[in-house]
This record gives structure tokens, C-alpha cells and sequence, in this order.
């Protein structure tokens, strides 16, 4: 039921383009993230989806049928907004309500749906309070049960967890994830966060420029990315890039290692250099390393690490998990 | 203001000013209400009464301390009832035509058409236009029967053409006071439809909104305040509607309160009664604001 298929989908704005030609099909029941530094026509991507900007060219099938001209409201989507765009003069029940209105759905259906749409929510309590006196978790919920009473075909998401201080956006991600659970259906979710992404996909899109990079798993991306780009992209902290004398030696413009496959080694390692900072997180520390030859490099050491700023330190990297890349940024396999 | 001298401090700092203002406002009130307890006619062959004396004032033979008198004859002129009707008549309906008018206007200037801007300086500039030249022009160029263009609209059409200064007073005044603030209304309105939230309105479009509802259910409910305040700016102004009456020569028929106290005052001469009916209008203008406020001015709350 609640499969999408973008043919050829393009977006330009008079001489500008913003999305030069995407392909994507998503399944039915599936979480797909959209992620992508700001500006990277992810957000412009999602909009198309929902219908709220034209195409330019190509072609968009929900459920197999073509909806490429098809208006908002005929795509059996449902959209949940940045700012929630909660209609702040209606209380909690008639902006869940709103759509199903419209739709003409009787009203002994409608307050059924609310009340369940509410009682999953947690909204119960605040049905007939204005937006405005909700938090901001509260509301995100609202526009999330706005979205849940339609029983759309997918879930559209545009960043919604951007507006939350970071304790809230954690429960809400996990909420979120419960709610792809428990309801089986299509997601889209739109963010610039890449652990958001890591967590929730079932599969992520990595754009760039209006440029799909990369579709796969978490974990592929994590482990085979395609280009310079996603591998710089996905994963914290970021992948440690070295280009010059010591990516020739493994016969590529750039190699790639990511922190937590670099080995701290007793006596003489691949690169020595001298510990410049110590993040302490608990768990595990990141040093930042000037390493002799490979510049500056970040490294995991698990667990509280005793080493002092200033101290020397070996370096050995998991030579099975190095990334090499050509000098057009792909991957060199 | 943190400290009690801080604070003292501030109070003499602003002495000044909320003095000034006060003596601004109160030493014309106070005048008003004194000459409208006098028996002040300027054609009186006994100026005396106009002089504040206390002797003259309670000289049986003058007699001119008037008591209530003059509020008496004013409330009891059967001029007066008919002002009132007419002060109503003209703030009700100039309200109505600019509401629901700058409404629409809004929500047309609010699209994306061409020459935009200055279509929308052209729909303003009636505001700039002063009342008395708006008065001339509606009544020499437009509603002349003979001359004017709206009676060569509706001869071309042989309808005939329609003296409205002579038979339909009131509406012709209406339509010149209406013409001067349905920009008003319409340049708040359109600023209010400007600040309206666009993911709203996409949130409403995946909704499934029709306009009329889009309308209803979000526009409307977004113009609340503004139309208030619209209602509240504009009813103070046009229960001092004047210009507009005295330049068409319509005040027989269509003369509002402020004519009529013109009336005692520059026609009759009579200082005593005009003072009166100023005061009348002062507290008929409070009532109205009273209930203005009791009914819209919760919408201005939050």
C-alpha cells in the first residue's frame, strides 16, 4: 500500500537546480531518512513527495499510481512540519480533528479517531487546550496526531526534532521509531542529523547538492560508503581523512579511517605523533593526535583513558577497515 | 527601577510631560463643562456672563449660571436624536463597507499580481487625501449630476442620473467617509495576511482545505485582532466625522453630533448649549467605547 517511486524527478528554479534527477523507490512499511548537510535539497525533495512544490520533470507513484499533478490532499500523505504548523487559535482536538473535517468524515468517527489518535499520544489530558499552552514536546505530539488520525499511504517528516532541546529530541526519537513500529507504515523523515539518521533508518538516502550519493542501510553506509562525501558524512566523530605521501603508499588520493578503528599501540606504530586534546566522555575517549605525516587525527580510546595532552603516542590503524579514494572523491575498492 | 530612590528619581524625571498631558486634557474639558453650566450666548446684549466673575454669576437679573438648562434643551432638541441616529448610522456602516471590504482587498493585494506594488500604493492613497478635498472632489467631479462622472457612467447606461447630495445625503456621505477608510482597513489587514505562517497554510493544503474553508476556518480567525484594532482606530475618527458633512452641505439631513454642536455654537452663537452638546457627545462616545471594548476587546488579550 504504501510504496513511492520518484522516476527522473528534477527541480530547477529559473537557472538554478536544485535537484538535477533523483531515482528512489521505497517500500511499503519502510523508515527511509533523507539526510544531507543544510542546503542539499533534501527538504525540497520531501515537499515534492507531499506535492506542496511542482516537479520540473519526471515522475512521483504513490501505491503504484501516479501522483505527479496530483494537489496535497489527493496523495494520502501526511505531513508533519518543522514548526508543527499547528493551527494556534483551535484547541488540541479540532486541529487533530481539522483534516478529517475536511475530508468530510462523520463526526461520531471523527472524536473516535481523535480520542484514539490522543490516548496513543498521551494527548488526553490536553485536548481542549490551545497550542499555545502546550510545550514544545507536547506539540510536536499534536502535529504528530494530526498526522496519525488521516491513516495516510506514508509519514512525511521535515526535521521535526530540530526545535527540541536535546533531552526531549532523544524520547521523541525513540517515540518516533515506536510509533514506525507499531503502526507498520511508509516513513520519510528529513534531517541534517546524522545520528538521527544512523538510529532510525531502515534505509538512508545521503544527499548532496540535490544529488542522491548514496542509498543503503546504516550499517552499509557505515561500513562500504561510495564516496568522500558519505563517508565524511556518516558516522561521529567524523572519519579522519589523510591525502599526500601516506594515501600514495596505499596507492589512493585520500584515504579514510574512522576513529574507532585506529589501535593504540605500545613502542613504534604506523604513525607516532603527540596527543594534542582529550574529549572524556565516559564511556570512551577522543584523543586529537598530530601525527607525524598524517596531520591531525582523531582517535577512540575505549574506556578512561590515562594518557596526558602532550604525551607521545603510537598509532595503528585496522588496515581492513581503511577507505580508499580516488581523487574525484569515490570510492577505490 | 530597582531602588526606592531609583524610583523617586524616575517619577520627577516624567513629572513634567504627565503633567503637561494632563493639563492638556483637562484644562478643555474643565472650560467645556463650566460654559455648558453658563448661560453664554455670544448675541446676548449682556457679555458678562462669558467673564468669570462671581458676582455677575449669581446676579438674579443676568441669571447666568444655567444650571442644567442647556443639557436640558439640547437632549430634549429633537435635532438631537436624529444627530445621534446619524453619528451611528455613519460609524456603523463606514465600519462595515471597511471591513469586509479591506478584507477582500487584502486578500486580493495579498496575490501575486502584476504592477503589485503599485496597485497597492494606489489603493492606499485615499487615506492621504484630506477630508475636505475628499469632500470636494467626490462632490464636484463623481456625484455631480450633471458634471459628474459617476451620473455620465449611469446616463451612458440610461439609467439616468441621481442627485445624491439632494435625495440621498446620508449615503452619498457614507460613500466618501467609506472611500477614505476602506485603505485604512485595507493596509492593516493586508500586513496581518502577510504575517500569516506558510507551513500553516501547507499544513492546511495537505489538509485538504477548499478556500472557503481555508478562508473561514484560518484567515479569518488570524484577522481577529487586527480587524479589532481596524474597528476600535476607526470609530474613534468617525464619531468626529465632520468635514465631509459641512463641505457637501448635507448637515440638514445628514448632520451627526459634531454638526449639530457646530451648530449651537457657529450658527446659533449659543457657547452654553454647544458646550453642552460636547459634552453629551464625550459621554456618548465613552459608552460606545465601554461596550466596543466589553465586546472585541477580548481579542486583544494574549
Amino acid at each position: 500500500m504504501g510504496t513511492i517511486s520518484l522516476k527522473n524527478v528534477r527541480k530547477v528554479f529559473g537557472d538554478h537546480v536544485i535537484i538535477p534527477g533523483a531515482d528512489l523507490d521505497i517500500k511499503n512499511g519502510e523508515f527511509v531518512v533523507f539526510v544531507g548537510p543544510s542546503g542539499c535539497g533534501k527538504s525540497t525533495l520531501l515537499r515534492m513527495i507531499a506535492g506542496l512544490e511542482d516537479l520540473t520533470s519526471g515522475a512521483i507513484a504513490i501505491d503504484g499510481k501516479d501522483v505527479s499533478q496530483a494537489a496535497p490532499s489527493e496523495r494520502g500523505l501526511a505531513m508533519v512540519f518543522q514548526s508543527y504548523a499547528l493551527y494556534p487559535h483551535m484547541s488540541v482536538r479540532n486541529n487533530i480533528a481539522f483534516g478529517l473535517k475536511m475530508a468530510g468524515v462523520p463526526k461520531a468517527e471523527i472524536d473516535s479517531k481523535v480520542a484514539k489518535a490522543a490516548a496513543t499520544l498521551n494527548l488526553t489530558d490536553y485536548l481542549d487546550r490551545k497550542p499555545r499552552q502546550l510545550s514544545g514536546g507536547q506539540r510536536q505530539r499534536v502535529a504528530i496526531g494530526r498526522a496519525i488520525v488521516r491513516q495516510p499511504q506514508a509519514f512525511l517528516f521535515d526535521e521535526p526534532l530540530s526545535n527540541l532541546d536535546a533531552a526531549l529530541r532523544v524520547n521523541m526519537r525513540v517515540f518516533i521509531m515506536q510509533l514506525h513500529k507499531d503502526l507498520s507504515a511508509t516513513m520519510i523523515y528529513v534531517t541534517h542529523d546524522q545520528v538521527e539518521a544512523m538510529t532510525m533508518a531502515d534505509r538512508i538516502v545521503v544527499l548532496n547538492k540535490g544529488v542522491i550519493e548514496q542509498v543503503g542501510s546504516p550499517l552499509e553506509l557505515y561500513n562500504n560508503p561510495d564516496s568522500l562525501f558519505v563517508a565524511g558524512f556518516i558516522g561521529s566523530p567524523k572519519m579522519n581523512f589523510v591525502t599526500g605521501s601516506e594515501a600514495a603508499k596505499q596507492k589512493a588520493h585520500t584515504i579514510g579511517i574512522r576513529p574507532e578503528h585506529i589501535d593504540i599501540v605500545e613502542g613504534k606504530g604506523t604513525w607516532n605523533g603527540k596527543i594534542a586534546l582529550a574529549e572524556h566522555l565516559g564511556a570512551d575517549s577522543f584523543l586529537h593526535v598530530d601525527a607525524d605525516g598524517a596531520g591531525r587525527l582523531v582517535v577512540r580510546a575505549p574506556g578512561e583513558f590515562r594518557g596526558k595532552e602532550g604525551g607521545a603516542i603510537a598509532l595503528k590503524p585496522d588496515m581492513s577497515r581503511l577507505h580508499r579514494f580516488d581523487d574525484m572523491g569515490g570510492v577505490i575498492r | 527601577m530597582a531602588t526606592q530612590q531609583s524610583r523617586t528619581l524616575g517619577r520627577i524625571a516624567v513629572a513634567p510631560s504627565v503633567i503637561a498631558l494632563f493639563l492638556w486634557m483637562i484644562v478643555p474639558l474643565a472650560m467645556t463643562i463650566w460654559f455648558s453650566l453658563l448661560r453664554y450666548n455670544l448675541l446676548d446684549p449682556n457679555p458678562f456672563c462669558s467673564i468669570l466673575s462671581p458676582g455677575q454669576l449669581f446676579d438674579e437679573a443676568n441669571r447666568c449660571l444655567a444650571g442644567t438648562t442647556n443639557y436640558y434643551y439640547f437632549l430634549t432638541d429633537p435635532a438631537f436624536f436624529k444627530a445621534m441616529t446619524n453619528s451611528l448610522l455613519i460609524v456603523g456602516s463606514v465600519l462595515l463597507i471597511s471591513v469586509v471590504g479591506g478584507t477582500l482587498f487584502a486578500l486580493l493585494l495579498d496575490q501575486a499580481i502584476i504592477g503589485r506594488n503599485i496597485v497597492r500604493l494606489m489603493v492606499i492613497a485615499p487615506f492621504f487625501v484630506m477630508p475636505t478635498v475628499a469632500a470636494l472632489v467626490w462632490q464636484n467631479m463623481l456625484m455631480d449630476p450633471i458634471i459628474g462622472f459617476i451620473s455620465w457612467i449611469t446616463k451612458s447606461l440610461g439609467m439616468g442620473a441621481v442627485d445624491w447630495f439632494t435625495y440621498y445625503p446620508k449615503t452619498a456621505v457614507v460613500i466618501i467617509v467609506a472611500w477614505q477608510w476602506l485603505p485604512f482597513a485595507t493596509l492593516i489587514l493586508l500586513t496581518a495576511l502577510q504575517s500569516f505562517d506558510e507551513e500553516q497554510k501547507e499544513a492546511a493544503q495537505m489538509d485538504g482545505t477548499p478556500p472557503l474553508s481555508f478562508f473561514w476556518y484560518m484567515i479569518l480567525p488570524h484577522l481577529a485582532r487586527p480587524i479589532t484594532v481596524v474597528v476600535l482606530i476607526e470609530t474613534i475618527f468617525l464619531l468626529n466625522v465632520f468635514a465631509e458633512i459641512y463641505v457637501t452641505g448635507t448637515g440638514g439631513r445628514a448632520g451627526n453630533l459634531p454638526y449639530l454642536v457646530y451648530q449651537y455654537g457657529l450658527l446659533a452663537n449659543d457657547i452654553g448649549g454647544a458646550s453642552a452638546g460636547g459634552i453629551v457627545a464625550v459621554v456618548l462616545a465613552n459608552i460606545v467605547a465601554f461596550f466596543l471594548m466589553r465586546m472585541i476587546g477580548k481579542n486583544l488579550e494574549g
